[in-house]
């Protein structure tokens, strides 16, 4: 049987790694879980971007999403709870060469680890950071998070979320030196790669946040956007997200938004419905901090010893120094 | 000292006509003022010409907790007190001989808490005599009048006149014409000042150097002229190669000496020196220093440069230390290699930033929640400071370990000359492995006897695994298997007794066996040691044995305590009193050191130890040593 051109080239390229070569174990999370579809999506892109394995590192914190980089067949670096940010800057910092991830939910990113996500966006790391948002913690059996909406029933909230939800777009996008936002829900595969692939081809700190169900603990919550494609705002632009027609036949709610425009990034990111799906903003001349730094430089020994002997001259007493007889005051 | 400092100086007019040096083995000298009047400049040159001049010198640095306190305030005093020796001055030593303040309420403090000898010599700034402000002018005279009938032997000097005439803001000036003052009163080379005086206005320009150098002259000039007394500490000079930093710096160079690459951490007193150091100096030769978000940022940081292959110091003090606990945990777990410093200060919570404690052995060794075995290193002088930083880096890799270095506030700012290190190839980290993995081989294949695994660094093929915090078997797997869990803490825990079959039976100061054994550790070496040996020189039968290595202790310890009728440790740390009321031998709280010695031999091991801020004194160790003796008798 013939086979089409296209898939030898497909073929080809698989031989150099293939879906298998980055799929490190049967995922435990639940069914229909969202972090299953991140899963195939980010799977799919080491495969396209023929990563090598051993080359890159996903490292997460504490929660259902953070057990992510255990089923990735690549280097993983399961942390603790809200500190992914800090030690992939470290791992960056040390190696430039490694093609980072951090793989972090609500809990995670939003509450606990707080302080770091402000200023990891204002490092502009160059990394990839997936924001995997159920609105709930899982792990811990269904308290409400600072993304949970208000009145959410929880074991937390008996009588409902009293605040306002967190939304972590805006916050990302009101923060110095922000480089890249976008937004993907679990739902949508197609839109979901693209928007990763795009999130991983930026060079800087590429935050998405993807939208995702929990249908253990919150099993209606995305039930009226699963229903109504017009409840999603699909962003569209030549440096964004260029949707098939297949995927435009369903999500006809769309706004052409040029991701350079912060400001008009700022008000879609504010609009919580109809959920805006696509890349918000991406800046490619935010400077990152490991280049700013120099980070990746060779140290030799001859290097460290001149450097050392230098510092060490400046605090020398010799003993042949100091000979000269007082002179008259 | 050269011999011309000690011929007679041409007559001048004046009390100093004629005088000649008294020749002394030691001196303690204090200067102290307001902050921001270069007291401690002033104090540090003194030290570097002493030490330049080849005697041995300690400095110990009194910092106010703000940078700008209320001017003429007992809280507000700054200043330094540097021990200048014939010989080598391992410690800040007792009271203060002469002691030099810029107005009488930095003074009152220290009188107060006891650091001036009695009888001895102060210069006090005169001006506050002829304020405008009457009831400072009262304040100073009576002040004056309270200290001559104590006992104190008080010249009134003219400093803000004398400086006036040389430049116009003299509060800024003083400190350099007291410099002068004291190079005249301890006989010391003017060039040499001279030459200090350009090293530490190099960054400036030629005019700021020659208006100090003019202070200077000025104030050698007045004292030579104006006062009835003069010493000479003669030394002999050292044959080889000095420098003269103080214990942060120390750290800092030992980090550029241990080949590690990355720095992460968080503005703290008193450690923040050594970063300061570090951002210097570091950065040219390929090195970095990463000033994180906070606490918790910096040592994640740290892990992360560590676990991707580059190891990786933290620095901190004791509120940061408590933050990273959780981090050092992970560490620990995932056997990642990592070097800590802790300079510590007073505690717990905020405590005394800037004064000395030796407050956080306990939770170095047993911190963080589980069973977290570390490596816990104690400095014990200013060289130390430099070596270990190299020591913890080797072990912090061989055995993939957090390794701990506890220093304190004493040892940061204190300065001591030793001996220029020789630079060796062997300090360095060995080279990033990118090898690939051999086929079959796991990243936790632990040795069953050593504990020990080869770690796998990301880069090199066929190693990839996911880390965790979480108990893991050798695959690196998640595993909740009872038997998974305790092979894991096995083999952490072996490591340490890996370790510790490597060490050496720290030498014991003095006799072998006796009636008394004082165990220390950490910057209290030197007074113990002086104590030791003045007992001794009394025919009193005392030792005293330093611990560097705290975890793991090694062995021989128990072999040494037991040769001795008595031990105690001497600690700057809290212990209860005996003579509080409530206090008996079951309720007892034992200082830090006392507690681990005593659970670990079985020895009846007391204890001593004091919290009050500052170094303790050799003498004070003395009569505890003396009261331990006479204990029972």
């Amino acid at each position: 049987m013939a086979i089409p051109v296209t898939q030898c080239i497909i073929k080809l390229h698989e031989e150099h790694h293939n879906l298998e070569d980055y799929q490190g174990g049967v995922p435990r999370w639940c069914s229909g879980c969202g972090d299953n579809a991140i899963l195939a999506a980010v799977q799919r892109l080491c495969r396209d971007e023929d990563l090598a394995p051993e080359r890159t590192v996903f490292v997460s914190g504490i929660g259902c999403s953070s057990r992510f980089p255990h089923y990735m067949k690549t280097y993983g670096f399961h942390g603790i709870h809200g500190r992914a940010f800090p030690i992939a800057e470290g791992v960056k910092m040390a190696r430039p060469d490694l093609s980072v991830f951090v793989n972090t939910g609500d809990g995670d990113c939003c509450s606990i680890g707080a302080a770091h996500w402000i200023h990891a966006i204002r490092y502009n790391m160059n990394m990839t950071v997936i924001l995997h948002d159920n609105h709930v913690y899982g792990l811990t059996k269904k308290q409400a998070s600072p993304t949970s909406p208000m009145g959410m029933k929880s074991n937390t909230t008996p009588r409902g979320a009293v605040l306002e939800a967190l939304n972590p777009l805006t916050v990302t996008l009101g923060v110095q030196n922000v480089s890249f936002v976008a937004q993907g829900v679990d739902w949508i595969p197609d839109l979901l790669y693209d928007i990763i692939a795009k999130a991983y081809r930026h060079r800087g700190f590429s935050f998405v946040r993807i939208i995702q169900r929990c249908p253990e603990f919150l099993p209606k919550m995305f039930e009226p956007w699963l229903h109504d494609p017009g409840k999603t705002l699909l962003l569209t632009h030549a440096n964004g997200l260029t949707p098939s027609a297949e995927t435009s036949r369903i999500y006809k709610n769309q706004r052409e938004h040029d991701p350079l425009d912060i400001h008009k990034a700022r008000e879609i990111a504010s609009g919580e419905d109809p959920i805006p799906v696509g890349i918000l903003y991406q800046n490619p001349e935010v400077p990152c901090y490991e280049e700013v730094r120099g980070a990746g430089q060779p140290r030799t020994a001859e290097h460290i010893r001149a450097g050392l002997e230098a510092e060490f001259d400046k605090v020398t007493i010799w003993p042949e120094e100091g000979r000269t007889q007082p002179r008259a005051a | 000292m050269t011999e011309a400092a000690l011929v007679d100086r041409p007559a001048t007019p004046g009390p100093g006509a004629g005088k000649r040096a008294t020749i002394l083995t030691e001196h303690i000298v204090e200067v102290i003022s307001d902050s921001g009047e270069g007291a401690q400049r002033c104090g540090q040159s003194l030290g570097a010409i002493a030490a330049r001049s080849g005697n041995g010198i300690w400095t110990v640095e009194i910092i106010p907790a703000e940078i700008q306190p209320p001017a003429r305030s007992v809280a507000g005093a700054s200043g330094i007190r540097i021990r200048i020796g014939a010989t080598r001055v391992t410690n800040g030593g007792d009271e203060t001989d002469l002691a030099i303040a810029f107005n009488e309420q930095v003074l009152i403090g220290r009188v107060r808490a006891g650091e001036l000898k009695p009888g001895a010599t102060i210069l006090l700034e005169s001006t506050w005599r002829e304020h405008k402000d009457p009831t400072i002018v009262a304040s100073y005279t009576e002040t004056v009048a309270s200290l001559q009938e104590t006992g104190y032997k008080v010249y009134e000097i003219p400093l803000e006149r004398e400086c006036r005439a040389l430049m116009t803001d003299a509060r800024r000036g003083k400190n350099m014409f007291v410099l002068g003052m004291l190079c005249s009163i301890y006989s010391l080379d003017m060039q040499l000042a001279r030459d200090q005086v350009a090293r530490i206005f190099g960054k400036k320009d030629a005019k700021v150097i020659a208006t100090n150098v003019r202070l200077l002259e000025a104030g050698f000039a007045w004292g030579e002229a104006n006062l009835d007394f003069k010493y000479a500490i003669p030394a002999e000079r050292s044959q080889t190669p000095q420098i003269v930093v103080n214990g942060n710096t120390a750290i800092a160079l030992g980090v550029l000496a241990s080949g590690m690459d990355i720095c992460a951490m968080y503005p703290i007193t008193p450690a923040t020196s050594a970063s300061h150091y570090l951002s210097e100096c570091f950065e040219r030769v390929g090195g970095l220093v990463h000033q994180a978000e906070d606490e918790i940022a910096a040592c994640a940081f740290a892990i992360g440069a560590s676990y991707a292959g580059r190891c990786a110091v933290t620095i901190t003090s004791g509120p940061g230390y408590s933050l990273k606990q959780e981090g050092l945990g992970l560490a620990v777990m995932a056997e990642i290699p990592l070097v800590v410093v802790n300079v510590q200060r007073g505690g717990p919570s905020t405590g005394q930033p800037t004064k000395v404690e030796q407050g956080d052995l306990l939770t170095t060794v047993f911190g963080s929640h589980g069973d977290a075995p570390k490596v816990v290193l104690a400095v014990a002088d200013i060289e130390d400071c430099f070596y270990t930083m190299i020591t913890a880096r080797k072990i912090a890799e061989t055995f993939n370990m957090v390794v701990v270095v506890l220093s304190d506030a004493s040892l940061a700012t204190a300065q001591q000359p030793f001996p220029r290190p020789q630079f060796s190839e062997d300090w360095l980290a060995p080279p990033l492995d990118q090898s690939p993995v051999p086929a079959g081989a796991k990243p936790y294949d632990w040795d069953p006897v050593t504990g020990i695994a080869r770690r796998f660094v990301p880069g090199q093929p066929g190693g990839m695994h996911t880390l965790t915090g979480l108990a893991h078997d050798t695959m690196s797997k998640v595993a909740y298997d009872p038997t998974i869990n305790e092979q894991g803490l096995r083999m952490r825990s072996l490591k340490l007794t890996t370790l510790q079959k490597t060490l050496r039976t720290p030498p014991v100061h003095g006799d072998p066996e006796g009636d008394l054994l004082v165990v220390g550790w950490g910057s209290t070496k030197g007074a113990i040691e002086e104590a030791v040996d003045r007992a001794r020189a009394q025919g009193l039968k005392v030792s005293s044995l330093h611990l560097r290595f705290i975890q793991p202790m090694p062995s021989g310890i128990g072999a040494i305590m037991k040769r001795f009728g008595k031990v105690m440790t001497v600690e700057g740390n809290w212990s209860d009193r005996r003579d509080d009321e409530l206090v008996d031998e079951e309720n007892r709280r034992y200082s830090a050191l006392a507690m681990m010695l005593r659970s670990r031999y079985l020895v009846d091991v007391d204890c001593w130890s004091e919290a009050r801020g500052q170094p303790i004194k050799p003498g004070e160790v003395l009569k505890v040593m003396q009261a331990k003796l006479a204990e029972g008798r």
